[in-house]
């Protein structure tokens, strides 16, 4: 029996949310859930979701995923396609179901990201968990709970107002009868009920109720993570188990034109594999695979590719720009503006260098394919496999344990390929973790930039046209959020000489960064304030109100007058992913070292209704260090195919020495819907130094990262 | 050669039969089922991999484990006493000092022998201490406030 709630209705209509679809199913005969979580009550998910439909997963096709599954021993599990790398999702979505079922945050269990179990709620990327898997998981636990009201009043023949739901228990103070979850899950009152009368419009808990959600619930599997008992990709072992080591070419492109594994074979426990270019080594242990990948190797020659240097990779972007360079469509009026002014922007291919190397473990039993792993994309990874090894759906299972960061770099399947070809070969699980080299080297980067901006003032120092071209990195955040009578920006593609993809905010930084940097230099063209030009021309109230705030509480306009030798204040603001910020640095510069040091930032963020305050300032203190790093150091350098400096000592991340005095301020808007927050807070950062370098020196930088040696005259 | 080195880790002593020259850190992983101890870049380089050699910080990516023998070495998984937390596992705890927690056992550490070694670091001793650990998540702010308020505590304590 299943009940469909249509799809897409509203819910909370005070958060002008929507959520997906919510199928009830009761008395299945699914045995994996029976056995992971006993019998009790099975809440579906339907996976035809806009969502999961736009975002290539595997919806349609009215394939059902359990959402919510209530046992009869009153365990509540929470199923969810979303992954957990340290962004505080599993603490978010504990607290979503907590809030709607009426229950202490404690009494739910979050299984997350496994394809054989979870429904596809979308790749974890996209500051997306916020706004779409939270409404859904909401959604479904507010049925539940309705489920659990209406059952409880239909057996007692009473009123559903007269009912009181706390702590996971129904009451009917009058005659003192209660109820609770596991109660329901044993009774079969819920079922009959649901024939009778399916759901209509469940109402989920208004923000200004809430009770478990807008608090700082801390991290709710954070005793594991102090101990060191949390199991990451990296530390799964199953019996017999090997690991495997993959040959890498010696440069980009390099093509292989022979290998003899034998000296491999010929180590004990060794198993080598060549596949077409694939060639790998599988060993009971790390250190007797890496001996069996030298002795591969040593025999291995390869015919090099021509590659581009990172020198010339500017060039070498903008001439491959797909369709050329587009001219300015504003030339006529530029020509006659009373100011003009044109400037170019680069920004460097960067790394994510998660702590945690792309690892999976691969296991093959009865033609049927398993792979733990660390990945942002369970789902399109499950695809993958599937394609790669002709599997049907049902013979591949991805399964994702909280795993070691990925900030937008996690989204491929390279490492579970590797290491199920490997383990078929072997005929044991195998398990690969990327050295930290592999990682710098063969996981895709940040792609490089190349932005071009022109535009003009009228006499009174106003924007009339601005035209802005980013080659390579991406459109996010490339329109311009200030009022220009005629605006133009565009992201064109080029022909990246590296793998690229995505990044916290993935081309956001890039854009945001060239525009706030080039709004500064019209304000000293137009001889105003940098804030003032851009509250001047800046009509996006939330905007508004992160800006106004971050420089009142920075004193702005005092700093910005004063002039104090080597050092300097900027600012920047930006919108993003549906939440706005603001941010103005203190810097101080040493004209002998040519070096910035970042001293004080103030930085303003909102993103609607806040979910988790202390998990979202931990979201926003990172992104504000973690972007000091391409602002100012991060650079991958490379020269003839090879990659010189994979590895942390030659690429130097953020550490501690690094941390600035950081005031930030998190503006809560109860009226607007939750956006997520772990990654617009990077985007003001870097342009807000590079700003801060002008007021510091009186020239510009106009690249990431931000270097004192190559700034240019204003 | 896989020899027999005899090693005594978390108090108890283990006897593995393996090749001189594997890093420490390998063989608590693979050999010893302590994966509390992490990988992160195998040149001494994030400090992911640190443990207590005689309670000294070593990263364990770099010890051949053949020069391991002889010393007590300490891991994340001993610094528990019947179940109870040592008190920097309960800072990091309470100060949710962690946000994938990949570095975090490193971090850790690095503030147990900080407090053998330093005692009443002061702020700028302790960032220079903590520095050769690199935490990507970037929550160094609070895992400063928690090596802060553990060197804090343990000075009253003493």
């Amino acid at each position: 029996m299943s009940v469909f709630i249509p799809p897409n209705i509203p819910c909370g209509a005070e958060d002008g949310e929507t959520a997906d679809a919510v199928e009830f199913d009761f008395g299945m005969d699914r045995r994996q859930f029976v056995e992971i979580l006993g019998a009790g009550l099975l809440f579906v998910a339907s996976l035809e979701t806009a969502q999961a439909q736009a975002r290539g997963g595997r919806g349609g096709g009215g394939r059902l995923a359990t959402r919510l599954h209530i046992g009869r021993d009153g365990k509540i599990t929470v199923m969810t396609g979303k992954i957990e790398m340290g962004q505080g999702a599993r603490t978010e979505l504990t607290q979503a179901a907590a809030e709607e079922l009426r229950v202490p945050p404690e009494s739910v269990q979050m299984i997350m990201a496994d394809t054989g179990l979870t429904p596809d709620d979308g790749i974890t990327a996209g500051s997306r968990t916020t706004p779409s898997t939270v409404p859904a998981v909401r959604q479904a636990a507010a049925a539940a709970r309705e489920l659990f009201m209406r059952t409880a009043a239909n057996k007692w023949g009473v009123e559903i107002a007269a009912l009181k739901l706390e702590n996971g228990q129904v009451t009917h103070p009058p005659s003192g009868r209660s109820m609770t979850y596991a109660d329901l899950a044993a009774s079969g009152e819920a079922e009959k009920l649901l024939q009778e009368r399916p759901p209509g419009d469940v109402q989920v808990t208004p923000v200004s109720q809430w009770r478990v959600m807008g608090r700082s619930l801390p991290k709710v599997n954070r005793q594991a993570l102090v101990t060191g008992a949390h199991t990451y990709p990296s530390d799964l072992r199953r019996p017999g188990m090997l690991y495997g080591k993959v040959l890498r070419p010696p440069s980009f492109g390099a093509h292989l034109l022979s290998v003899d594994l034998e000296p491999a074979r010929k180590l004990e426990g060794v198993v080598a594999v060549q596949d077409g270019s694939f060639v790998g080594v599988a060993a009971p242990n790390t250190w007797l695979a890496e001996q069996a990948l030298k002795a591969v190797e040593a025999t291995a020659r390869w015919e090099p590719s021509p590659h581009p240097s990172s020198r010339e990779i500017y060039d070498y972007l903008r001439q491959r720009a797909q369709g050329g360079v587009p001219p300015n469509p504003f030339e006529d009026e530029a020509a006659q503006a009373a100011h003009r002014h044109k400037a170019t922007y680069h920004v460097a291919y960067v790394q994510h260098a998660p702590m945690e190397t792309r690892t999976a473990l691969a296991e093959w039993k009865d033609g049927k394919l398993t792979v733990w792993t660390g990945t942002q994309a369970p789902f399109g990874y499950h695809a993958e496999l599937s394609r790669v090894f002709r599997l049907s759906n049902e013979n591949v299972r991805v399964v994702v344990p909280d795993f070691g960061g990925g900030f937008g770099g996690k989204h491929t399947a390279e490492a579970a390929i590797e290491a199920a070809r490997l383990a078929q070969a072997a005929g044991k699980p195998v398990l690969i973790q990327w050295t930290r080299e592999e990682e710098f080297t063969w996981a895709y980067f940040r792609p490089a930039a190349v932005i071009d901006v022109e535009a003009t003032l009228d006499a009174e120092g106003r924007l009339t046209t601005w035209h802005f071209v980013n080659i390579n990195s991406g459109a996010a955040a490339v329109d311009t959020p200030y009022r220009i009578n005629k605006a133009r920006s565009r992201h064109v593609g080029s022909n990246s000489p590296l793998r690229q993809g995505s990044y916290r905010t993935l081309a956001a930084t890039a854009n945001n960064f060239a525009r706030e940097a080039f709004m500064d230099e019209m304000a000293a063209r137009a001889g105003r304030d940098p804030l003032e030009f851009r509250l001047a021309h800046l009509e996006n109230e939330r905007i508004r109100a992160v800006l106004l705030e971050a420089t009142k509480r920075f004193n702005w306009q005092e700093r910005f007058r004063q002039k104090i030798p080597n050092t300097g204040v900027g600012l920047a603001c930006g919108t993003e992913k549906n939440s706005v910020v603001a941010a103005c640095v203190e810097i101080g510069v040493d004209p002998t070292l040519q070096t910035i040091t970042v001293k004080r930032v103030c930085e303003v963020f909102e993103c609607g209704a806040i979910v988790n305050p202390d998990n979202l300032l931990a979201q926003v203190q990172s992104c504000i260090l973690m972007g000091l790093g391409p602002a100012l150091r991060e650079e991958m350098q490379f020269l003839n195919g090879k990659m010189r400096n994979a590895n942390f000592s030659k690429y130097p991340v953020p550490r501690f020495a690094d941390v600035p005095e950081m005031e930030i301020h998190l503006l809560n808007r109860p009226d607007l819907p939750s956006a997520g927050g772990g990654e617009t807070p990077i985007i003001a950062i870097a342009p807000a130094i590079a700003n801060a370098v002008y007021h510091a020196t009186g020239r510009r930088v106009r690249a990431m990262p931000i270097r004192l040696a190559e700034a240019q005259p204003a | 050669m896989a020899t027999d080195f005899s090693l005594m880790v978390n108090g108890r002593r283990h006897t593995v039969n393996t090749e001189p020259l594997r890093p420490l850190l390998h063989v608590l992983r693979e050999d010893l089922g302590l994966t509390g101890t992490k990988y992160g870049c195998g040149e001494g380089q994030c400090g992911a991999c640190t443990v207590l050699m005689d309670g000294r910080r070593e990263h364990s990516c770099l010890i051949p484990v053949k020069d391991a023998v002889g010393h007590e070495i300490t891991t994340i998984e001993g610094l528990a006493e019947n179940g109870r937390l040592h008190p920097v596992q309960q800072i990091f705890l309470e100060e949710g000092a962690m946000q994938c927690g990949y570095c975090t056992s490193g971090m850790i550490m690095a503030t147990v022998a900080l407090l053998r070694q330093n005692p009443s670091a002061s702020r700028e001793e302790i960032v220079a201490w903590m520095n050769p650990h690199i935490c990507r998540c970037c929550g160094y702010p609070r895992i400063l406030q928690a090596v802060q308020r553990a060197v804090t505590e343990h000075r009253k304590k003493t």
